[in-house]
């Protein structure tokens, strides 16, 4: 498969956290939770590398590498975007607010 | 060909979901998001289950395409609009297979799924049912079909563009960043391949950029226009993507998209390999 695949809180089975660097999130307009935003994530020189769609409760995750991400959400609330570093290997959470 | 022969607008598309002669397919790789809502009238295609040959690989034979159009109630005169999610990655993947099968006009909405959704567009998650047809197909026409041995020979000789991320075409990663790194075949892209990634070609609404900005992307990244060309990534559907820029919407001669594309070269025995960032 390549499509992007249904967005939940639980990582799937034998994602191995000490070896993959995995973005999760939540995208969030005043405060709600915004289900089915798109969230881009951006490299470090803010070219594109992935697009996923927010689940109903507004969580996305990418499968990255360590490095500087840019995380963008397009949804019908408004636009937003925030900058996650990830240093090595692990779960890196962040919080995208739109408006 | 002229991107009003090759794209709708949202615009148009909600103006027409009622016109006789005109059938809206949604396509996509997994069909989740259609039965959430699906633009009004929309038939719904997988991808996976009914493009895609379910036991060899390769794209469903011409008799296939036919079975299934004729079930899906698509007529040979029929307008055909193609949209989807994941950037219309698989609705490009079903154009140029409408394309391969010969079918007369067939056109994507600009945009697909994400920007209809942003635009708040309708939707609904009605059952469509159309009256089947018989449809007749063409036979393949192969000249816009890369295979693994010219896609070899092309090596040095054509424009290959590997349209991967960056960090895919260096060998970094094995698969997109959306999912798990789980796959076994070799890392790397073709030699003398051009990264020129698909996502540039588009804009953030999932719309294709103009003309002008599309000409001048694939110049400055040292595309020969004078050259034959095959496009290829992972499994195809974001080539196909760039195929129908090059092909459809800036009119290059011989561009032709490898669906086999890394699954298949980067599984080959003994062919070339390339790491690193290429040029």
């Amino acid at each position: 498969m390549c499509a992007a695949p249904d967005q939940g809180i639980t990582l799937p089975a034998g994602t191995d956290l000490s070896k993959e660097t995995v973005l999760t999130g939540r995208v969030l307009a005043g405060g709600e939770p915004v289900g089915g935003a798109f969230v881009r994530l951006l490299d470090g020189s803010g070219e594109f590398t992935a697009e996923v769609v927010a689940s109903a409760s507004g969580d996305f995750r990418f499968f990255a590498a360590p490095g500087t991400w840019t995380l963008r959400a397009l949804s019908r609330s408004g636009n937003g975007q925030t900058v996650l570093q990830a240093e090595g290997p692990g779960l890196h959470k962040t919080e995208v607010a739109v408006a | 060909m002229s991107r009003q022969d090759v794209l709708v607008t949202a615009d148009w598309a909600e103006q027409n979901l009622d016109s006789d002669g005109v059938v809206f397919l949604e396509v996509d790789e997994d069909t989740a998001a259609y039965d959430g809502g699906h633009l009004p009238g929309a038939v719904k295609v997988n991808w996976t289950t009914e493009l895609q040959d379910a036991v060899r690989r390769d794209i469903v034979t011409k008799e296939q395409f036919e079975q299934l159009l004729s079930a899906k109630g698509v007529s040979d005169g029929d307008t055909v609009v193609l949209y989807g999610g994941n950037n219309n990655w698989f609705a490009a993947y079903a154009y140029w297979q409408f394309k391969l099968y010969g079918h007369a006009d067939v056109r994507l909405l600009d945009g697909g799924r994400k920007k209809w959704e942003l635009d708040g567009r309708p939707l609904t998650t009605d059952v469509v049912e159309r009256k089947g047809t018989t449809y007749t197909a063409k036979d393949a026409d192969n000249s816009i079909r890369a295979f693994r041995d010219e896609v070899v020979a092309a090596i040095d000789t054509k424009n290959l563009v590997d349209v991967r991320s960056p960090d895919e075409f260096s060998g970094k990663i094995k698969a997109p960043a959306h999912l798990p790194q789980e796959q076994s075949q070799r890392a790397g892209h073709i030699p003398s391949a051009i990264n020129i990634p698909w996502s540039k070609a588009a804009n953030e609404d999932g719309t294709f950029r103009s003309d002008e900005e599309l000409t001048k992307l694939y110049g400055d990244e040292g595309f020969d226009g004078s050259k034959s060309t095959i496009a290829y990534c992972r499994i195809g559907e974001r080539s196909s993507h760039t195929w129908v820029v090059l092909h459809e919407l800036l009119g290059h001669n011989d561009v032709k998209n490898y669906d086999g594309s890394w699954t298949e070269y980067g599984s080959l025995i003994g062919v070339p390999i390339e790491l690193g960032s290429g040029r």
